[in-house]
């Protein structure tokens, strides 16, 4: 798919997704608040910037590129990337986290019970993530099982720096580079926050580019809010075909509402309606530097 | 009257010969592996750097290109494993029970179970026949943690021709199954005509006094234990219930109706295996009806032979005329 965007108007999208984001939290009165907004950006240029080969309309499309979610609480971000993209209608936004709902509170493709309310997965979604450094796994399954095809469509693997603290994250990193897998790429969400606090206070990841160097990966830093930059390193990534790629995505904490971003609190909880209100101001408005005719 | 295997189970004829054939259950999975392999382009096999011990090795050598090593890392195994059934793989994942589902069970809850992804786990060393590496390699929980899975299937098969056909069954249905095996030799019983369906017991004889039902290689000791009764009089129906889940309530049902008394047998924890699970189905569907549990006493192993081991924890013959008797009593009231 071509990028038919351009950036001002990929700058707009990832804004909207945000203020979905946060329309989606205050109407579950729970969820995740940090992580989904500071990917807004990363979205915005996996969906809309030309990055993965996807089609809205053909979901299951065999050729489609697979995004594997490993971080599942993010799943706001996701939902609402999805539903802009065309995958679901917007509405169903609504649902996210109630009682029958395709909106599980993490990302989810299971297979439903006899007893399950809901009939079918949300189109879009590659895989269920929860328990914290699964998805990493299945991406390098994926990726192994597209290597064994010899197929052509990549594999990206969204993570989180704090499930980097799980040894079973590092088996799979020790696996991916020992294969070589080219078809890999990791966007690690390096937004140096976790529920109890900084990652860096509870467990240093720091060199974390050394340490995927060591595992036989290929390394970008990028300014995980700058969509152009974005989108060059996962080109990148696409063209590297000796090793697998980590992009490590530098972000900020809430990025766009100025009372959450920075701050580690806001990982696990959402806004309530006040605060939601205060959140979309931040929004339109770019942290209160522009007031648009609305307000 | 003699004990008489039925001939519908189509059991080898000298059933009870000093030389009857004894193999590993984890060699009839090695076998299996290879006829699947064979059959089916889609199958691949993990292993967990233990590929001669599980067999897996024999896959290796006829299809290197489907064999991945994965090193000494469980977790990633199994949540790889869901990738690549994702992906349309059917994955055989070989390593011990006590690292897989033990190890790695959040990743067969969610990545394989909850996901329904097409894996076929493979617990080798399962059962306290394990022997001399003791207690930590001695998987006694497995039934308990795979059969409390939605979506799971948990098949531990009595011989090493069974496990070669349950790995068959294994690779066509569709969804996660768990398949226990063990390391040492033991008698060869059923043979290729032997019946073989996932949730389907298989009653080996006929009795009215009592009923056995057992799954593992645990079952020819049933099938011992039958014939020293039978000399005595008593008249015990076995059967091996190879698949633990999905349950077959039915045989189960019959064999309490007719027999009014039931002893289970496994080389597992009494608590949460197949003894769990017939005391389950009884109770729920009826009729309720005397049982013993021939099993681990809720202790570790410990290192040893197998026989010493299984004689000393009880769950060997003698255990099981024991438990007979004592049914029988209860029975009777």
């Amino acid at each position: 798919m071509k990028p038919p965007h351009t950036l001002k108007e990929l700058e707009r999208i990832a804004a909207q997704i945000r203020e979905d984001i946060i329309r989606m939290l205050v109407e579950a009165g729970s969820g995740h608040s940090a992580g989904p907004l500071d990917l807004a950006d990363v979205f915005t240029a996996l969906y809309f910037g030309g990055v993965l080969r996807h089609n809205p309309k053909k979901p299951d499309w065999p050729e489609r590129d697979r995004l594997i979610m490993s971080n599942g609480h993010v799943a706001p971000v996701v939902y609402a990337t999805l539903a802009r993209a065309g995958y679901f209608p917007l509405k169903e936004l609504r649902t996210l986290r109630k009682f029958g709902t395709r909106l599980q509170g993490h990302v989810d493709r299971s297979t439903p019970g006899p007893r399950a309310k809901w009939s079918k997965h949300l189109p879009g979604i590659e895989n269920t993530a929860a328990s914290l450094a699964q998805g990493i796994g299945i991406a390098v399954g994926t990726a192994l099982a597209g290597v064994m095809d010899k197929k052509k469509w990549q594999v990206h693997c969204i993570t989180s720096d704090g499930e980097h603290d799980e040894g079973s994250f590092w088996e799979a990193i020790l696996f991916a580079g020992n294969r070589r897998l080219w078809n890999l790429t990791v966007i690690v969400d390096r937004n140096n926050i976790q529920i109890d606090g900084m990652t860096e206070d509870i467990a240093p990841l720091e060199p974390l580019r050394a340490k995927y160097e060591a595992f036989k990966w290929h390394v970008i830093d990028v300014d995980g809010h700058n969509i152009e930059q974005v989108i060059d390193a996962c080109n990148e990534a696409k063209a590297i075909y000796e090793k697998p790629v980590a992009i490590i995505a530098h972000t900020i904490a809430g990025k766009g509402v100025s009372f959450m971003e920075y701050d580690y609190q806001w990982h696990g909880k959402p806004p309530d309606p006040e605060q939601a209100k205060q959140a979309l101001r931040d929004l339109r408005s770019l942290r209160g530097q522009i007031v648009g005719e609305h307000e | 009257m003699l004990m008489k295997a039925l001939r519908t189970a189509r059991l080898v004829e000298t059933l009870f010969a000093k030389d009857i054939a004894q193999r590993a259950t984890r060699d009839g999975y090695g076998d299996g592996l290879v006829e699947v392999g064979a059959k089916n382009p889609n199958v691949v096999v993990l292993c967990g750097d233990l590929k001669e011990s599980t067999r897996a090795e024999w896959f290796e050598k006829k299809y290197p290109e489907r064999f991945v090593e994965c090193g000494i890392s469980e977790q990633n195994m199994a949540a790889m494993a869901a990738g690549l059934a994702l992906s349309g793989k059917i994955p055989f994942v070989a390593t011990y029970a006590v690292f897989c589902p033990g190890r790695n069970w959040d990743q067969v809850r969610i990545s394989i179970c909850y996901q329904n992804a097409n894996v076929k786990l493979s617990g080798a060393h399962a059962g306290i026949s394990v022997g001399p590496d003791g207690a930590t390699h001695q998987a006694m929980e497995d039934i308990a943690i795979t059969r409390v899975l939605p979506n799971m299937t948990v098949i531990a098969p009595c011989d090493a021709e069974e496990t070669r056909k349950a790995v068959h069954a294994a690779a066509e249905i569709r969804g996660p199954v768990y398949l226990r095996f063990a390391r040492h030799k033991t008698p060869v019983f059923t043979t290729p005509k032997t019946p073989f369906r996932i949730g389907k017991a298989l009653v080996l004889t006929e009795g009215s006094d009592a009923g056995i039902i057992a799954c593992g290689p645990i079952v020819y000791s049933a099938l011992e234990a039958a014939r020293q009764l039978s000399e005595k009089g008593i008249g015990v129906r076995v059967i091996d219930m190879a698949t633990v889940k999905p349950l077959d309530g039915a045989t189960i049902q019959k064999a309490a109706w007719d027999t009014g008394a039931i002893v289970t047998a496994e080389e597992h924890q009494r608590h949460g295996g197949l003894g769990g699970a017939v005391a389950e189905a009884l109770t729920s569907q009826g009729p309720v009806v005397p049982q013993e549990f021939v099993a681990m006493p809720d202790h570790f192993g410990e290192s040893g032979q197998p026989d010493e081991l299984l004689a000393h924890y009880g769950m060997d013959a003698d255990a099981l005329v024991a438990a007979v008797h004592r049914v029988i009593k209860r029975k009777r009231g």
